[in-house]
């Protein structure tokens, strides 16, 4: 009953933190913070998923196939990430700031 | 519950579908694509097929998008536009999908279990094969031996393809001196590739001997393996990874897979059996099945990873020329 109960809490939790990502991925105004808001919800949202699914089995192999899952998950989605922004970076994507800020003559 | 996330799915999956015909732009495409497989393996698992599910998952958006991305690299990201009118195109298209929908009017209807197609040969199956094979898993009954034919003809569908994009496109040459072109900078993606790509093998292994006892088999396997070696590649560069595993060799594993597989069917042949029934392979009929069915995964496993390997080295290679060039 306490599992389940708690099972609710962390699906929910990681439902909500989907949606907010999803808000952000729309929301947000240039691409290095709409990778952010994708990136947080990757995170968050499926350690709060799978361990809400964690308490629902019966701790047998289910269990810890699920935590395979959640391993490469949190070891892949920021690497992506982290791919996608620095690609965009090397082919020559400004940040809002920097695209509204006046240009500074060469200094670097 | 199930029918509405069904419902929910398959508009989903219209969507993706619409979106794929109006974009312009391939890249977002193939992306698109990738979606289009995901959402279609999500239904397959709806429906209970997890096996189809997770061949559609691996294969469909697995190493399809990362072929069409290799094309992509070749071709251009940009679709060219036509300016004549397709009249006549959606005329045959019309008529094509009009004829579909009145031939659809004449299907059972969805999910009867008096369905021609679950009162033919499945009862057969479900009734008999835990005493004829004995594995867990049916879907890796019906598919290694009931319909061992069948899958003797993808495998060589497979074969075929790997054949014809290679003499299409040429394997790349191992050159020695290239090996040093890795992407040496990226730091954290080297790191976490080392560290994924052995992960990703032993999983392939698991989906290979596996696939008697749960979802799985050599299909998905071979292509999980593939996978393992693209993303090497793409970390390091492919002169890195045609150095560990050779063109060559390639070729050789691709045709050896098929061989095994028939290999197999004409031993139990010899044995005084018939063609790719393995009752004689061992003194028990259902032993020999094991026997049997383990080989043909086996086989099926090396032809698709070697198929699949080579078509992207295939691509990669063509596309590390014209960039030199």
């Amino acid at each position: 009953m306490i599992l389940e109960t708690l099972s609710t809490l962390f699906l929910v939790l990681g439902a909500f933190f989907s949606f907010t990502g999803v808000i952000g991925l729309f929301k947000f105004p240039d691409f290095f913070t709409r990778v952010h808001a994708a990136s947080v919800t990757d995170s968050i949202a499926t350690i709060l998923i799978i361990f809400g699914l964690i308490l629902r089995t019966d701790f047998g192999l289910v269990a810890v196939k699920l935590l395979f899952i959640l391993i490469f998950m949190l070891l892949t989605s920021p690497t992506a990430s982290h791919a996608l922004a620095k690609s965009a970076r090397h082919g020559g994507l400004l940040t809002l700031a920097e695209t509204r800020a006046p240009k500074k003559e060469d200094n670097d | 519950m199930a029918e509405f996330i069904d419902l929910v799915l398959l508009g989903m999956l219209a969507i993706t579908a619409l979106r794929v015909i109006f974009l312009k732009d391939l890249f977002a495409v193939v992306m698109l694509f990738g979606i289009y497989s995901f959402l279609s393996a999500l239904i397959f698992v709806n429906l209970d097929a997890v096996d189809v599910a997770f061949t559609e998952a691996s294969v469909g958006a697995g190493i399809s998008t990362v072929l069409m991305l290799g094309t992509l690299a070749l071709t251009g990201r940009k679709e060219k536009t036509s300016n004549h009118p397709a009249l006549l195109p959606l005329l045959v298209v019309g008529v094509t999908g009009a004829a579909l929908i009145y031939g659809s009017l004449d299907m059972p209807p969805f999910g009867d279990p008096n369905n021609p197609a679950h009162q033919h040969v499945a009862p057969r199956y479900i009734e008999d094969s835990p005493q004829e094979i004995g594995l867990p898993n049916m879907v890796t009954s019906v598919l290694a031996s009931y319909r061992a034919f069948d899958t003797l003809g993808e495998t060589a569908v497979v074969f075929a393809a790997a054949i014809g994009v290679l003499s299409l496109l040429g394997l790349p040459k191992r050159d020695r001196q290239a090996i040093e072109s890795g992407l040496k900078s990226h730091l954290v993606l080297r790191v976490v590739a080392k560290l994924i790509i052995p992960l990703t093998i032993l999983f392939a292994l698991y989906v290979q001997f596996h696939g008697d006892y749960g979802p799985g088999g050599g299909f998905q396997a071979g292509v999980i393996a593939a996978a393992a070696i693209i993303l090497y590649a793409l970390v390091l560069g492919l002169p890195m990874a045609t150095h560990v595993v050779q063109p060559a060799l390639l070729k050789t594993l691709a045709a050896l897979g098929v061989l095994i597989y028939a290999g197999t069917g004409v031993a139990n042949f010899f044995l005084g059996g018939n063609f790719l029934d393995y009752n004689m392979l061992a003194s028990d009929p259902v032993a020999g099945q094991h026997i049997g069915i383990i080989l043909i995964e086996l086989g099926v496993g090396i032809t698709v990873f070697a198929a699949m390997l080579s078509i992207f080295y295939a691509f990669a290679g063509q596309a590390e020329r014209t960039n030199i060039q």
